[in-house]
């Protein structure tokens, strides 16, 4: 187990476990450093994967998007979650592509379904919805069934095409 | 709908007027799902791949915050079709992580052989098609009829061939029985012999060596930078399998080895998808002897487990124990905290990450999908490589737009 107290004095974080998950929650603005520290110094070398969570209906939750990483340790095979909370207006976090590659296509998959900008990321466009979606579909307060973007659609005709 | 033209160059890159771009799908045989790359084409000669997603995106992550725990193995189901069961274990591991269900011997051993049926389903079907790609159709018809035999044997369990949702919290659907041991007994014992020819047939082949070796090469240090995981990553010499590194089922009573290569390239990828079926196949004969008896769900006490439907249709308390599991307010204590959990599926790690609250239902259920992740690599392997390379490249990733798009 790495031993992360002095990470946990010098970025202020908040630790807990769970099963066997062992997570850290850190401010947004120390994010990337924690995380070039982690991958540099602590050997975490691979990024597993990028997700969020929207708290909009979450009880007992502060903030609004909870962003995860899930780190992972390929010497010691030992995992870390870095979580990070950030709010509306504008959530915005700084891009972590510049560290692992596949950042990549996991920030564009938070971008476009919650609506969450990654400061630097070299191409950040929908991924999964179509261009013209206006909405951020995995957000807690858009419904289910849609808010009628299918019967709006753009249709192209044939000769158009 | 209108598309946009995505830039294809890379930044770098002078204009060149010679240069032609090409759509390669979104339907197109050798992509065998639905997605689509625009290609930037000096010549035959691939400059850049674009690719564009998303067409069978249907909201399977928002659509498990709408179903309960045992609703949403139907739609798991759907994610990677070519080895189903795959991912209801997958999610089933996670969910009884989170709720801490430890399941029965019995069970853990059933889902053991079914999880390695998947890999051999799933490696069959690349391991043929990436080979059909190529011009090679012995292989592939020789492998299907393999994987006839394994959808027998998974209807046998189940009652379903393909969308199975086989498993369920705390167990499984039903209990398997000796006919089926024995199936899967004579499955095993006949498998090694096809295996053994497309063997013969493919891999000294002078053609397929040819359009596979050297062509799409991921280093070690790549493949961790790209998150790879699974075959891909352990054919690039990253040596992780997470039934050894973080063992679960039964795994860590059952002898067998993990499979790498230094190769990076399709060829290293297609031997290690070779290799890990016998690899399997080794681990379902041992605990095909080994299955232990005993009840295959928890404890019906423990009000996780549905109740068998004899049960629940010819007796008061299972009635009562069915509506318990099923009803709003009642059902499973979930843990108001979060979890992160994953298998080692055949296509690397699928891993979930499940978010409770005061509900049977998840409030978020993240799926991390290993074809998401490798797809991303795809235009980083193809820079260089001529035209034709691309289906080889596509099929030694092994991308199932289902999981793709979720």
């Amino acid at each position: 187990m790495t031993d992360l107290q002095p990470l946990i004095d010098k970025f202020a974080l908040t630790t807990s476990e769970f099963r066997d998950n062992r997570r850290v929650v850190v401010a947004s603005d120390k994010l990337l450093a924690l995380l070039e520290t982690l991958k540099n110094s602590h050997g975490f070398s691979m990024l597993v994967d990028i997700t969020c969570v929207d708290y909009l209906e979450y009880e007992g939750a502060a903030d609004r998007f909870g962003v995860v990483y899930c780190l992972l340790s390929m010497a010691t095979g030992e995992r870390l979650i870095v979580k990070t909370f950030i709010n509306d207006p504008n959530p915005t976090l700084p891009t972590v592509t510049t560290m692992w590659r596949g950042a990549d296509w996991m920030e564009r998959e938070v971008y476009d379904m919650f609506g969450i900008t990654f400061t630097g990321h070299p191409d950040l466009r929908r991924i999964l919805m179509p261009d013209e979606f206006s909405a951020f579909p995995l957000r807690k307060d858009y419904p289910l069934k849609g808010r009628g973007e299918r019967h709006n659609f753009p249709v192209i005709t044939r000769s158009e095409s | 709908m209108p598309l946009t033209a995505a830039n294809t160059m890379p930044p770098d890159a002078p204009d060149q007027e010679y240069h032609w771009t090409l759509n390669f799908g979104p339907q197109h045989p050798a992509t065998h799902t639905t997605l689509r790359l625009v290609l930037t084409l000096d010549g035959e000669r691939v400059i850049n791949a674009v690719p564009h997603i998303g067409y069978l995106h249907s909201g399977f992550e928002k659509l498990a915050e709408h179903l309960d725990f045992n609703q949403y193995v139907t739609i798991v189901d759907r994610m990677n079709y070519l080895s189903p069961l795959a991912n209801e274990i997958s999610w089933h591991h996670a969910v009884e992580k989170l709720l801490n269900i430890e399941l029965t011997p019995r069970c853990k051993y059933l889902r053991t052989i079914l999880a390695e049926m998947m890999r051999l389903h799933d490696h069959l079907l690349n391991c043929g098609t990436s080979a059909l790609d190529l011009g090679a159709f012995t292989a592939f018809l020789y492998f299907f009829e393999q994987r006839e035999l394994i959808y027998n044997i998974v209807e046998y369990a189940s009652g379903q061939r393909f969308h199975t949702s086989y498993t369920r919290v705390g167990g499984v659907m039903f209990d398997v029985n000796t006919e089926w041991v024995n199936q899967v007994r004579s499955f095993t014992k006949q498998f090694r012999k096809t295996h053994d020819e497309v063997h013969k047939l493919l891999t000294r082949n002078r053609i397929f060596i040819d359009r596979t070796k050297g062509i799409g090469v991921l280093t070690k240090e790549d493949a961790i930078n790209f998150s790879c995981t699974g075959p891909i990553a352990r054919a690039s010499g990253v040596v992780r399998d997470l039934r050894k590194d973080e063992p679960y089922l039964a795994y860590p009573d059952l002898d067998f080895k993990v499979i790498c290569s230094q190769g990076g390239d399709c060829y290293a990828r297609y031997l290690v998808r070779m290799q890990e079926m016998i690899e399997s196949i080794q681990i379902i004969e041992q605990a095909i002897e080994n299955i232990p008896g005993g009840p295959v769900n928890v404890d019906v006490g423990s009000k996780v487990v549905l109740p068998s439907k004899p049960a629940v249709y010819r007796s008061i308390e299972g009635l009562i124990q069915h509506f318990e599991v099923n009803m709003p307010n009642r059902g499973y204590e979930v843990p108001h905290d979060e979890i992160y959990a994953a298998t080692e599926s055949p296509n690397g790690e699928l891993g979930f990450y499940i978010v409770g609250q005061d509900s049977t239902r998840a409030y978020r259920a993240r799926t991390r999908p290993p074809s998401y992740i490798h797809f991303s690599v795809f235009p980083h392997l193809i820079r260089g490589h001529q035209l034709s390379d691309v289906v080889a490249v596509l099929g030694s990733l092994n991308i199932i737009a289902a999981e793709l798009d979720r």
